[in-house]
């Protein structure tokens, strides 16, 4: 193929299937993906998940080598130093220029690193990268005493993958409840007993003031002087966007880099998908979120734009986490505590249950835990504005599944 | 080995397929263009989906709630056959499926 391409900087979950989508969309023009990691571009879910386990290792290329060359897809190793946005051309760390027809932006997230006294010892991890999650699986095999900070996602399942290696593990989250920027309170709440269940130690609106020890970390101690015993720390305590180079190229950046509702930055020839992109929402906000669904989402909706349709960006959120034997998925976007919201639980099982979230009578999220089918539903419900009524949903044996089949017709 | 068709609108794709490998997974590695399979083998996207044989209900687990759930979703249309590639471990025999025309 000839002609200038379309280049993807970042082949994490959005990049990936940009690149991917642009092809089933029947766009011609070269496609030239850009990525800073060896081999062929992985998923992340499972690094946090069944990579920790230290049993086999779970497959991460989202294809094999030779799918790239078989679509006409060009995997650059490399790093893009800046952008020449009048020349239309992306300067590469290899010193390379090359030019774009569109460029789009898939440049993800960076783990978050605690600058406390002593947070340069060794044995303090971050979990972001394959190359992150294969030295925690291998050090969870030498540790007894396990430190995970942050209680979101990432450190609850960091935290259940030591205990089920055998560690004893302690939970330091800042505020006063696990996975806050997320979920419920009811949630937190059953999360933070299955993890006590299982014998991970949770301390909420708790801090780290440094970590002690050697050229290895110890202890670490926390803001009210408690020195907790640690072979091994696993931060996890978010990530931050990476917007720099969109910065240094003078294009608008915010928390993340800002787009249009047709995922153009404020150069229409430069989009940004994914982790990296902060997108205005029907309320006249703008959101950022860190997720597959969001990734491929968008994904989809840039390579629709760059194949010459017209498309907008307003999907469903979605989210999901394992800890133990309980999955956790998200449908929509859990209420700001202070709104004045309503809530109905389903299923009667302590293991198994979904929590409906209304907002001005209107369905906005469901949370549901080992009820794979409630999620399913509630995703279809929340894309077509459903008439469902928190009094409808508390008739005895109400079944969501059911109602997205009656409601939609 | 147990072959496995994947029959698109512009032809067929023959794969020799492990028995028990998720089919979703067989055709991504041999690039089947038909199949995304974003979630990576989750049940939780639809883009996985295929319609199996009318008869071959009894070759592959049973559907569980969550796969019936999210074959609502599925950007083609639902028929009986649909079901989502990931949750179906590949037969002991060869088997013929058919890819929708979008994912």
């Amino acid at each position: 193929m000839t002609g200038v391409p379309i280049v993807v900087v970042g082949a994490g979950h959005a990049g990936f299937h940009t690149a991917l989508f642009l092809r089933d969309e029947g766009v011609e023009a070269p496609i030239v993906l850009v990525d800073g990691l060896d081999g062929p571009p992985v998923q992340r879910p499972p690094l946090s998940k069944s990579m920790l386990l230290g049993e086999a290792e779970p497959r991460l290329e989202f294809r094999k080598p030779e799918f790239y060359a078989a679509r006409d897809i060009t995997l650059l190793h490399d790093t893009v130093a800046r952008i020449d946005r009048e020349r239309h051309l992306v300067r590469l760390g290899s010193g390379r220029a090359l030019g774009y027809r569109d460029l789009v932006l898939a440049t993800g997230c960076r783990a978050r690193h605690l600058t406390v006294p002593g947070s340069g010892r060794a044995g303090i991890c971050v979990l972001r990268t394959p190359h992150d999650a294969r030295a925690i699986r291998d050090a969870l095999g030498r540790a007894d005493d396990v430190v995970v900070v942050g209680g979101g996602f990432i450190g609850l399942e960091a935290a259940a993958a030591a205990r089920k290696r055998g560690c004893t593990v302690t939970v330091v989250e800042s505020l006063p409840r696990l996975m806050r920027r997320v979920v419920s309170a009811d949630i937190s709440d059953h999360f933070r007993a299955l993890h006590e269940a299982e014998g991970v130690r949770v301390l909420t609106d708790t801090t780290v003031h440094a970590f002690d020890g050697d050229t290895r970390v110890r202890q670490v101690v926390l803001a009210d002087g408690t020195r907790l015993r640690a072979d091994l720390v696993v931060l996890g305590i978010g990530v931050d966007p990476e917007v720099e180079l969109a910065r240094d190229s003078g294009l608008a950046v915010g928390d993340g880099i800002e787009v249009d509702t047709a995922l153009r930055t404020s150069d229409p020839s430069i989009s940004a998908v994914g982790d990296c992109s902060s997108f205005p929402t029907r309320d006249g906000t703008r959101r950022r979120f860190e997720s597959v669904q969001n990734a491929t989402d968008q994904a989809r909706v840039a390579a629709a734009r760059l194949a010459g349709r017209t498309v907008e960006f307003d999907a469903v959120p979605w989210f999901w986490t394992d800890q133990f034997a309980a999955k956790l998925q998200i449908a929509g976007l859990v209420p700001d505590p202070e709104a004045e919201t309503e809530t109905a639980r389903i299923g009667d099982a302590a293991d198994a249950f979904s929590v409906l979230h209304f907002h001005n009578g209107r369905l906005t999220a469901v949370e549901s835990v080992n009820r794979p089918s409630d999620h399913a539903a509630a995703r279809r419900l929340l894309a077509q504005d459903t008439s469902l009524r928190p009094d409808d949903a508390r008739i005895p044996r109400f079944r969501l599944p059911g109602t997205a089949a009656l409601r939609t017709g | 080995m147990p072959k496995v068709t994947f029959r698109a609108p512009d032809g067929d794709r023959t794969l020799d397929v492990p028995p028990g490998t998720p089919l979703m997974q067989a055709a991504v590695d041999d690039a089947i263009d038909g199949i995304v399979g974003e979630c990576g083998g989750n049940a939780m996207c639809a883009t996985c989906h295929v319609y199996v044989p009318a008869d071959a209900a009894d070759d592959f687990p049973p559907m569980s709630e969550a796969e019936d759930e999210m074959l609502n979703c599925t950007a083609s249309e639902r028929r009986p056959t649909s079901r989502l590639s990931c949750q179906l471990p590949a037969p002991v025999h060869d088997l013929l499926v058919e890819l929708p025309d979008e994912q």
